[in-house]
């Protein structure tokens, strides 16, 4: 350690990695915050029938409610491949 | 009127039963006439760190199911006037804890003239938890500079955001405050440790203050005698100054910074 601590860059500092992980995580957690409890179980069935017909990732579906002056707007978000035609005919 | 304060925090061992028995006494020592709560059923731990395990007759459980009057149940401290200890049962039927039970206990202490009632959660997002937050005014969340913790910490402060009696009347969020705890700004200095800075934008709340990581603490658990009275350490000024910003009091934020080695110190002797 001693002088040489002083070379190193900070940016390796575990303690940067823990703030980026924290910021990922947190960020996630609260998009689903609040929301009723069958937003997860919503997710997956919607996930199931989207890859009846697109091969799409885990992470390709998002649902989310948001709440805007006494109504809630549920909003899902489905990611499509890029060779969606080729999924299409496969 | 009395102010009603959840102690909370998500993750357990962080510090919030060290942080009530402080925060309580502290507020007792400036005369406000205050009751502090430990909301662990089956797990009681408050009445070790207050230093009352001896004097414990009747608790929480024992006032909810009408087996004895608030007055008997309640502990006068032998050290400062105006605070009482409610300590939890150790029943393990949990059931025990209902919200109507306490509401009747927190209206008996209002009538009792209290000025706070601090309210020691246990960890978890189970039912305790929940019940000791539920009437809460205001909320005091204790984080570790450390990744599940401050995890924990976002989650409670969502179910803080949604679960309590005022966000249930449509009466808007209770406020909520960070206190930092086993804070080491040497570690955080060698870039080991998240800084109050980190965990602040993660977070985003206001900081009520960063207690430093001091022996002062664990030698105050075992001697039963909350860590604000030990007027000499840096935790307990720390307690000190954080009971001073909770009323209101604009006090600087100390033991943020490692104390600084000699040159000599710094280039030859590491850590």
């Amino acid at each position: 350690m001693g002088i040489f601590s002083y070379l190193l860059p900070k940016k390796n500092s575990s303690a940067s990695v823990a703030k980026e992980r924290l910021q990922i995580i947190v960020a996630r957690e609260r998009s689903t915050r609040g929301g009723p409890d069958y937003l997860p179980q919503l997710q997956e069935e919607l996930l199931a029938v989207v890859r009846k017909y697109v091969p799409v990732d885990q992470d390709a579906v998002m649902v989310q409610v948001d709440r805007e002056s006494g109504c809630e707007i549920l909003e899902l978000n489905i990611t499509l491949p890029e060779h969606e035609e080729q999924g299409r005919q496969a | 009127m009395t102010k009603i304060v959840v102690v909370t925090s998500g993750k357990g061992g962080v510090g919030k039963t060290t942080t009530s028995a402080a925060i309580a006494t502290g507020l007792a020592m400036r005369g406000y006439k205050t009751t502090v709560i430990d909301f662990d059923v089956g797990l009681r731990n408050l009445d070790l760190i207050m230093g009352c395990e001896r004097r414990v007759v009747y608790d929480l459980v024992n006032v909810i199911n009408g087996d004895s009057n608030l007055k008997q149940a309640l502990i006068k401290d032998k050290r400062v006037d105006d605070l009482f200890i409610l300590p939890a049962s150790q029943t393990r039927d949990k059931d025990a804890l209902t919200l109507e039970g306490v509401e009747k206990v927190l209206q008996g202490l209002i009538e009792l003239g209290m000025d706070y009632v601090i309210c020691d959660s246990p960890a978890g997002i189970e039912k305790g938890a929940l019940t000791a937050a539920y009437f809460a005014d205001e909320a005091i969340v204790v984080t570790n500079p450390e990744v599940s913790s401050v995890r924990d910490s976002d989650r409670i402060l969502g179910i803080l955001s949604s679960k309590t009696r005022k966000a249930e009347r449509g009466e808007g969020d209770i406020p909520a405050r960070l206190l930092l705890t086993r804070y080491s700004p040497q570690r955080v200095e060698r870039g080991e440790m998240l800084s109050v800075e980190d965990v602040q934008d993660i977070l985003a709340i206001e900081l009520l203050g960063v207690i430093p990581e001091s022996q002062a603490v664990l030698n105050a658990s075992n001697s039963g005698a909350p860590v604000i009275l030990e007027g000499e350490s840096d935790a307990g000024q720390a307690y000190e100054d954080a009971v001073g910003r909770f009323l209101g009091e604009d006090r600087a934020h100390r033991f943020l910074t490692a104390n600084k080695k000699s040159l000599f110190g710094r280039l030859f002797g590491g850590q």
